[in-house]
């Protein structure tokens, strides 16, 4: 019996503990020993902590990581104002019929890849694009403009590409609020905005925080998004990274940087927690 | 009644339709300032949707809604001087009682210092005085119900309007804060508009019942009247408890008419209703009308012999099942707990006896669509 308990505790947990360490444990522990290797011209290697040394002591590198920080932010507060109320219009106003329908919509884009997405917004934007054309037939426009390639650009892409991780939670935490809560704040003499902040919101915190974190984290792992949108100055710390492993072929400066993302994304995420006032724990759940 | 009674609501013909289907059905009525007015009916008659739209959360699609004078149309919930205790109660989970009672108090902008005295004084109100710290899960079913009600009346509405808030308390609990809830609303003053299927709540607390029905309002008289004098044979079986016996009327005279039943029973009513000779009629007899084994010596009695079936001994409330001789009508007898019947058991005959004033008739409902 407890031989059996023994044996079947070890058959699932042994692909869990193999991917922990293989691809999560070992890789990070290869990164974090090459962050702090100084390869020298005659080939040889040192311990140092020159690679972080550099980053602050090029601009560029800790100017582009604030930046990527700062937007990474923006894109969670705009991507959040967004989902709610698309969120609400799904679970407390449309018909329970067109619900799933419009769950479908929302989950639509996701089932075409990052690049296929962002190269839709390209059509749309781009100088030659569908916008841009119709302005002009419309006479609004008299000589074409390049929407694309700049920071608003960017962050519209990068909002639109983090919607579902943002109203899938807030969708399933809505769900759980009781109409009547928003009848009774109504009835009680509550205006539209005291009813968003007085109930619909700390009833969806849970939601709102999970969804942030997994948002902010997917916004500031992202490559694709600012490097096609963005312009040459929207530079985002992720092609940082890309150019040091891939162009300069600077492994340990590369690593230094991933950790250096490792380090930033846990703190605000803990930060994040701390102000809303959430446990990991509860916002998994 | 004295013209000088203000009236704080009145509905007039208000109709709400859901598509092709009539929730409530051109419903008028008025509430007098202080009054405890009660809707009895059974669950899905409109009872809701009809509070629903004095509240503003719902709006009529016909007719017309005033409080205390002003017409209520097109006034959302929040600019409406009634508050709904709901079903559930809705109280705010994320917050303490202290803030659930002082949304609507902030929400009118008043002062800090205002806010905390007013709660703490409608706490004391509902025998809640220092729950201001807690939180809403750490309350019991009683005290939820509590804070719910002084949340509304901490705003002094004019009209307090509750959906079946004993709904989901225990029988125990129920029957109590039945009794607090009348004390408490004769305390405040405010009017209160109650809804409610359990016609025992709607009887021991209300000045006023009006019994509900598919939409429409069957009778609005005082609880002794709905019980003594029922309109509509639909009020006659849902407040309190009815036997049914059909039969005809005959040998009518002005004092009295003779019922007789197809099963050979007859029986004087009296004569005030307005019943043809032959017509066919159900009369209605209250389990409490009538008397087992009554005294020889009262002559006015209708007097029958029946069969004893089963004794249902539930305390107060304890009936016997008995037919009449020669018919298998089952009727239910109360069965008074004064030890004089400790000796009846199933099987035995017994006489029963009842007051002539007691039987009430109505025309044979001829069974339509139901
Ligand atoms: N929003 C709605 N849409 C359609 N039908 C409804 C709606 N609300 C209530 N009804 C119907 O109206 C009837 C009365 O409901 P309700 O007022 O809740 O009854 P009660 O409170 O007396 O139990 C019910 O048959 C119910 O199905
Ligand atoms: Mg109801």
């Amino acid at each position: 019996m407890t031989q059996h308990r023994k044996w079947g505790l070890f058959f699932f947990l042994t692909p869990v503990l193999l991917w922990l360490t293989l691809l999560i444990v070992l890789p990070h522990i290869d990164l974090l020993r090459m962050s702090f290797i100084l390869e020298t011209d005659t080939g040889e290697t040192e311990w140092r902590l020159s690679n972080y040394a550099s980053f602050f002591k090029e601009p560029i590198y800790w100017l582009t990581f604030v930046r990527t920080a700062i937007y990474s932010i923006i894109v969670t507060l705009l991507t959040l104002v967004v989902a709610l109320p698309v969120s609400f219009f799904i679970t407390k106003v449309a018909r329970p019929g067109t619900r799933g329908f419009l769950m479908l919509l929302i989950l639509l884009p996701f089932w075409v890849s990052e690049l296929v997405r962002v190269y839709g917004w390209m059509i749309l934007l781009r100088e030659s694009g569908v916008i841009n054309h119709f302005l002009l037939k419309l006479g609004i426009l008299d000589q074409p403009v390049e929407m694309l390639y700049n920071d608003a650009a960017m962050i519209l892409g990068l909002v639109y590409t983090s919607m579902l991780f943002m109203v899938v939670p807030l969708v399933s935490v809505l769900e759980s609020l009781d109409d009547s809560l928003i009848e009774a704040a109504y009835d009680l003499g509550a205006d539209m905005g005291t009813i968003v902040f007085k109930i619909i919101v700390p009833h969806a915190t849970p939601g709102i925080v999970s969804g942030a974190i997994v948002v902010f984290m997917l916004t500031l792992g992202n490559y694709l998004t600012p490097n096609l949108m963005g312009g040459k100055n929207s530079l985002w710390f992720t092609e940082q990274i890309y150019n040091q492993f891939i162009a300069s072929f600077n492994w340990n400066q590369g690593a230094a940087f991933g950790f250096l993302l490792l380090l930033l994304s846990s703190g605000i995420v803990w930060l994040g927690l701390k102000l809303s006032g959430q446990t990991l724990g509860k916002v998994v759940r | 009644m004295a013209d000088d009674m203000q009236i704080d609501l009145g509905v007039e013909k208000v109709t709400k339709k859901f598509k092709d289907f009539t929730a409530v059905k051109a419903v008028s009525f008025e509430v007098e300032q202080g009054r405890f007015f009660s809707i009895l009916g059974p669950s899905g008659c409109g009872k809701t949707t009809l509070l629903r739209m004095i509240a503003g959360l719902a709006e009529p699609d016909n007719g017309r809604i005033t409080i205390r004078g002003l017409n209520m149309a097109g006034i959302p919930p929040n600019k409406r001087p009634a508050n709904l205790v709901f079903q559930h109660l809705a109280l705010f989970p994320m917050m303490n009682v202290a803030d659930n009672i002082a949304f609507g108090l902030q929400r009118r902008g008043e002062k800090k210092a205002t806010v905390f005295k007013k709660v703490s004084a409608i706490l004391e109100r509902v025998d809640l005085p220092g729950f201001e710290k807690k939180k809403i899960h750490e309350l019991s079913g009683g005290q939820k119900q509590r804070v719910a009600i002084a949340r509304c009346l901490v705003l002094e509405p004019a009209v307090l309007l509750l959906d079946e808030p004993l709904g989901a308390l225990d029988l125990k609990l129920r029957e109590q804060m039945k009794v607090e809830l009348k004390k408490l609303q004769a305390k405040v003053g405010t009017t209160f508009v109650y809804i409610t299927h359990d016609q025992s709540e709607a009887l021991v607390m209300s000045d006023q019942v009006a019994v509900m029905n598919k939409g429409h309002f069957e009778q609005l008289d005082t609880p002794k009247n709905l019980y003594n004098r029922p309109a509509t044979p639909f009020v006659a079986r849902f407040v309190g408890d009815n036997n049914i016996w059909s039969g005809h009327i005959r040998d009518r005279d002005n004092n009295t008419c003779r019922f007789e039943t197809p099963d050979g029973n007859v029986f004087h009513i009296s004569g005030d209703q307005p019943w043809r000779n032959g017509a066919a009629v159900d009369l209605f007899l209250r389990p409490e009308a009538m008397i087992i084994q009554p005294d020889p010596a009262h002559t006015g009695l209708n007097r029958f012999e029946a069969h004893i079936r089963s004794l249902l001994f539930d305390g107060a409330n304890s009936r016997i099942i008995a037919t009449p001789k020669n018919s298998d009508r089952e009727l239910l007898v109360a069965l008074p707990q004064n030890r004089q019947h400790d000796d009846l058991c199933p099987g035995d005959i017994v006489e029963i006896g009842w007051d002539k004033s007691s039987g009430i008739c109505f025309a044979t409902e001829t069974e339509t669509s139901p």
